[in-house]
């Protein structure tokens, strides 16, 4: 299953990112995990919180352009090699990976990453097919 | 032995100059007789001016004095864009030797021919201009305004070379060559845009070297609005008599008008372009001394003649006698424009451009506004330009190209590197009212 993944443009100036971090706790929307890509004059943040459309709504009303987009959670096993592993799988399907962040975990875990891929839906069939765990929303977002 | 004649009358006078200092009478006799002739010409060859004037009942035989001059309709910009490229011109193009351009207000720019006649008084206002500054045979120039296109380079060469003066055709820009040229050739006058030789002034001081050393006393500056505390800076800080001159493109290029040793004032070289003063709101002449619009006539152009062209600068007209003994009427330093036309490098831009630009990048026009800054002497211009929804992407990638995009259609349009700045829906200011898109923040730096 594809996870809906929440992503705002932010200026590079104080107080921007705590700004939008508080427009979601206002909302008492939980953020899971986050990734913050920047450039010299500004940043996108992306987040997997636990109410996405929510989450957008309350961006926007806060003023920031919002977004949802699809992106895939896989299990990575948590010791050396594990990523490799998944990344030599994902280069032998050919999919082309926009960029990719890791979900936080407890500790001896199986590790989560985000991929955002170019193509989410075949993605998806080539992972599933070559048997990568993708794991699914209900239980990312409420384990 | 003419030559050494003049020569021996020191920096400032030139046979050619004699005209700066016709009498009153000989000099308006002068005029009216090339403006019945220019009207003649841009009537019987230019269907745009013959079209006008018959609608209101003008004949070039109706020209039976200078207030006549009153009767004829304007000529603005957009006439030059409606009718390009080659429009307006008045002579075949074998008798055309030369075509300029300049930025209009939208994409197509704006086109000037010359023939060889026209040449010649170009060389002669311009030649005017340099012996006004005080330079003549002997002395070396650089000459930093751009050659091309824009008429400011060669407009200048010829004025240069015609009075003898050894020129230095660096054209604009390569900063650290231009000082370093400043220096080893013992250059005694330089010709630049104000802005670009505030910024040489910066770099050859990072580089060590002090201007006021050097042999460099006159600098010639035109092309853009400037500033008197520009001027101060300028004349302390590089040791040297900072020389305002004035023209455009549509007219002749530079050599419309320029400052004389006194400095106080652009003598308008009348005996080729006839200056009024008209209220830009209603298109009414004001009298000498009045501030409004200035308005041109070329009195002796033949491949383009141009009549009473609104240039949109606003300015006044003295008539008081200048120090210096010329007789030619003085134009006030311009300081504002009665449209948004916005000068950076001495390239001519208008919010249309950038706003054109904008949408040819995506088909839909974001929240914008542009800003204009000195930053090290530099006129800067910056684009800033809220982030929408339809302009989102969640890749870095996809928002520097996009940016990208836009820095390369505004390059597209208006020819300057522009710096691109996304910003955050509702971040930029909004006026009340009529949309203000030029916050011009650079009266503040200096």
């Amino acid at each position: 299953m594809k996870i809906s993944q929440l992503s705002t443009f932010i200026e590079n100036r104080s107080g921007r990112l705590r700004a939008a971090c508080e427009a979601l706790a206002a909302r008492g929307i939980n953020i899971h995990t986050l990734c913050l890509a920047d450039s010299r004059d500004f940043g996108i943040l992306r987040l997997i919180v636990a109410d996405p459309p929510a989450g957008k709504a309350a961006l926007e009303a806060a003023g920031y352009v919002a977004q949802l987009t699809e992106v895939l959670a896989v299990e990575v096993p948590d010791s050396a090699g594990g990523l490799a592993r998944v990344l030599a799988t994902t280069d032998a399907a050919g999919l082309d990976i926009e960029y990719m962040y890791a979900f936080s975990t407890a500790p001896g875990q199986q590790a989560v990453v985000i991929f955002r891929f170019s193509d989410p839906d075949r993605a998806l069939a080539e992972l599933q097919q070559r048997g990568l765990n993708v794991v699914e929303p209900v239980r990312l977002l409420q384990g | 032995m003419l030559r050494e004649t003049w020569n021996d009358a020191g920096p400032g006078f030139h046979p050619v100059s004699s005209s700066d200092y016709l009498p009153a009478a000989q000099l308006r006799d002068l005029q009216l007789r090339r403006l019945q002739s220019i009207v003649g010409r841009a009537y019987a060859h230019v269907p745009l001016f013959r079209g006008r004037m018959d609608v209101r009942g003008v004949t070039p035989a109706s020209i039976e004095s200078l207030a006549d001059l009153g009767r004829l309709p304007f000529t603005v910009k957009a006439d030059l864009r409606d009718t390009y490229p080659f429009g307006l011109f008045a002579s075949p193009m074998s008798e055309i030797v030369r075509l300029h351009a300049s930025s209009g207000t939208t994409g197509k720019p704006i086109v000037v021919a010359y023939t060889q006649e026209d040449i010649q008084v170009w060389s002669s206002v311009m030649l005017r201009t340099f012996a006004a500054a005080g330079i003549s045979r002997g002395d070396i120039v650089q000459n930093a305004f751009g050659y091309g296109l824009f008429t400011g380079g060669l407009g200048a060469h010829y004025g240069l070379e015609a009075i003898g003066a050894t020129v230095v055709p660096v054209s604009g820009g390569n900063t650290d060559r231009q000082v370093m040229l400043l220096r080893d050739f013992r250059v005694n006058a330089i010709c630049a845009t104000p802005s670009y030789f505030l910024h040489l002034i910066e770099r050859a001081a990072e580089l060590g070297i002090d201007l006021r050393e050097l042999p460099l006393r006159a600098g010639v500056f035109g092309a853009e609005p400037w500033t008197p505390a520009m001027r101060q800076r300028i004349e302390a800080d590089a040791g040297i008599k900072a020389f305002d001159i004035y023209g455009l493109s549509e007219i002749i290029g530079p050599g419309v008008a320029s400052e004389c040793s006194a400095q106080d004032g652009l003598h308008v070289f009348e005996d080729h372009f006839y200056p009024e003063i008209i209220d830009p709101e209603t298109g009414a002449v004001l009298p000498d001394g009045e501030e409004g619009e200035l308005v041109l006539t070329t009195l002796s152009k033949r491949a383009m003649p141009m009549i009473r062209y609104r240039t949109r600068d606003i300015t006044r007209l003295v008539t008081e006698p200048c120090a210096c003994g010329r007789t030619l009427r003085r134009m006030q330093r311009v300081g504002r424009r009665s449209d948004d036309m916005m000068i950076i490098h001495g390239i001519n831009v208008f919010p249309s451009q950038i706003e054109a630009a904008l949408l040819a990048v995506e088909g839909a026009l974001p929240h914008y506004r542009i800003v204009l800054r000195r930053e090290h002497g530099l006129d800067q211009m910056q684009v800033e330009i809220e982030v929408s929804p339809e302009f989102f992407s969640d890749r870095i990638g996809a928002m520097e190209a996009l940016r990208g995009r836009i820095a390369h259609s505004i390059h597209n349009v208006t020819g300057l590197n522009v710096a691109v700045r996304l910003a955050e829906p509702h971040s930029l200011p909004r006026s009340e009212g009529k949309a203000k898109r030029v916050w011009d923040e650079r009266q503040d730096s200096q």
